[in-house]
């Protein structure tokens, strides 16, 4: 009885967590007038990848595609990079000043200056409508420094850094040759969080990106699904008003679909690997 | 690097030379400072700047002066801010979505733990958490963007759905009374699985011989999950919590602001959207400065608050 219950609630969260996202994916590959008139449930009707065709012949996505591709690698690369030069000494117990450093960094995830001096900041350094100020005002975050450091000091024998130290070996060389290549593992997690957080963002792109050709693939969606700017995606057709609008209907959930693929593709890592650091958080902490 | 320490504290046991000692170990790891600068000027760049910033709260902020030379004003955009007509609207707002969000969002994880937990089949387990963690990796923008399609008053499956039953067609997002459960049952939708992580962690820590015990005194399974399991996670709990209270007030608005429109703006007008609004898009940057120092001062109080409590009447807390 008790199992029955159990095992029929979790079904029915599962299905509801579910059914979204297979009915956008059958949508996606169903012919709009279906979508419209209410006919699709489960599978798709009317196959076909129109919908799809529609996408790789818009600039706007295309484009928008191609610049989160480059935020994301250069941001994801920076993230790592910082993410290790400041992890790497505060893990170290000999480092005079770490408690201070890590109060430096830590207060800030309590407090800030806000939005509104944030954005004069920028303004300021003249980052607006640059590359650069995708990549720099979220360049490292304290949370994956914590989670990193903690890796180093229970991961990496401290043993090993001496004997190193002993044999000549400069911090820099002991970090490159010893820490670093113990490390793999938190290094692909620390990838993969920040890989997902720049594919995602939209905010600061909204607020210091005004020039189009630089925007990353959520603020088209944005302007999508959300905002209904669907114009330009049929205007070069000549097509009646009807099948304009049937083919803004599809265009919505294809592009859906194509924006999460990156997603997709790296789930069964991103589930496998994550969920392990937040487990070891979660039994240290 | 411990036993170097070791070494040195055994060799120099003066007290004296304590202080050389520290000197001359931050100079045998000028490298590691060399490391963490990096890192540290971006902190003062991008978050102890800002900081410095806020003075334009108290002032009249002229692009052309600058910071420093914008004419103090004291409290002026304060009790403007107090006074206006959005205050009440905006505070009301903040705090009933705050608790809402907290009221349906924080038991439900803990609920799907305690079920996935009692699920032995491995298998099944394994497919449900497949299921439950994905949305987690989906964009605000893409979660905002589904739910527009789902509630569509024209061509939205909800909508068909009532209108198959022969009810009438709802205008979900136009509708202020409904932005706020659209908000939470997203969420909820959207992380109650990832979540739960945490606490299924903490009940794999739970001491088996606890639960075998219990079986032999007759416990039914309720029973154990609510004498074993319950406290077993105590302490994570009270820690979320006090967490999720103490950020009651700050809301993802990256969300809120991807669903407010002009007409469910009475419900859906929150004191960050207001000050993105005021600040960025009608450029009254003293003004809507005020607004957010108010909000981040009010949040880091509550923080400081909420873990004082949770300290005094549990014994958990932060810090």
């Amino acid at each position: 009885m008790f199992n029955i219950v159990v095992y029929s609630l979790l079904s029915l969260v599962a299905l509801c967590v579910l059914y979204p996202l297979v009915y956008v994916v059958s949508a996606s590959f169903s012919d709009p007038q279906y979508i419209m008139g209410g006919e699709i449930w489960l599978w798709p009707k009317g196959m076909t990848v129109d919908s799809y065709a529609s996408i790789f012949k818009n600039d706007a996505i295309v484009r928008g595609f191609l610049n989160t591709l480059l935020y994301t690698a250069a941001g994801t690369g920076l993230n790592l990079v910082m993410t290790i030069l400041a992890a790497y000494p505060l893990s170290r117990s000999d480092f005079a000043g770490r408690n201070l450093f890590m109060g430096v960094m830590v207060f800030t995830m309590f407090f800030g200056g806000g939005l509104i001096p944030t954005y004069l900041l920028i303004k300021n350094l003249h980052l607006l409508n640059t590359f650069w100020v995708m990549i720099l005002p979220g360049a490292v975050s304290v949370w994956n420094i914590i989670i990193m450091r903690t890796y180093f000091q229970q991961s990496i024998p401290a043993e090993m850094q001496e004997a190193a130290v002993i044999d000549g070996c400069s911090n820099f060389q002991t970090l490159i040759r010893i820490v670093l290549p113990l490390s793999m593992p938190i290094i692909a997690v620390t990838v993969l969080y920040y890989a997902v957080g720049h594919w995602n963002a939209f905010f600061n792109a909204l607020l210091y990106l005004s020039d189009r050709k630089q925007f990353p693939l959520q603020l088209i969606l944005r302007e999508i699904l959300i905002q209904g700017q669907t114009d330009e995606m049929v205007r070069a057709s000549t097509e009646s008003a009807i099948k304009q609008q049937r083919a803004v209907e599809g265009i919505k959930y294809a592009v859906l679909v194509v924006a999460n693929i990156p997603m997709f593709l790296l789930y069964p890592f991103l589930q496998r690997y994550c969920v392990k650091v937040i487990m070891v958080g979660a039994i240290k902490g | 690097m411990a036993m170097l320490q070791q070494e040195h504290v055994g060799r120099k046991p003066l007290k004296s030379t304590a202080r050389i000692s520290r000197f001359s170990k931050i100079l045998r790891n000028w490298q590691l400072y060399v490391m963490i600068s990096p890192v540290l000027a971006y902190y003062i760049l991008f978050h102890y700047v800002p900081m410095y910033g806020i003075q334009i709260a108290f002032k009249d902020f002229r692009i052309n002066k600058g910071i420093w030379d914008s004419p103090w004003v004291g409290l002026k955009h304060f009790d403007r801010f107090f006074h206006s007509f959005f205050f009440e609207r905006l505070i009301f707002n903040t705090i009933e979505l705050g608790l809402y969000l907290i009221v349906i969002g924080f038991p439900i994880p803990i609920l799907l733990a305690l079920l996935l937990n009692e699920a032995k089949a491995e298998r099944f387990k394994k497919f449900v958490q497949t299921i439950t963690y994905a949305p987690h990796f989906l964009s605000t923008v893409v979660v905002v963007g589904m739910m527009m399609i789902f509630l569509n008053p024209r061509y939205g499956l909800v909508n068909q759905f009532i209108g198959a039953l022969g009810g009438d067609t709802v205008n979900f997002m136009a509708n202020p009374s409904w932005f706020k459960t659209l908000y939470v049952l997203s969420d909820v939708w959207q992380t109650m699985g990832w979540s739960s992580i945490i606490y299924l962690a903490a009940l794999g820590g739970i001491d088996t011989q606890l639960h075998e015990a219990a079986r032999v005194d007759g416990a039914s399974r309720i029973r154990r999950i609510w004498h074993i399991n319950l406290p077993g996670i105590r302490p994570t709990i009270v820690i979320l919590l006090i967490l999720n209270l103490g950020s009651v007030m700050a809301i993802g608005f990256e969300k809120v602001l991807l669903m407010q429109n002009n007409l469910n703006l009475a419900s859906s007008d929150i004191i960050d959207t207001y000050v993105y609004r005021s600040g960025i898009l009608d450029a009254n940057y003293s003004f809507s400065a005020a607004i957010g120092l108010f909000s981040a001062v009010i949040n880091f109080l509550l923080l400081v608050l909420v873990n004082a409590v949770a300290r005094r009447a549990g014994g958990t807390s932060l810090w």
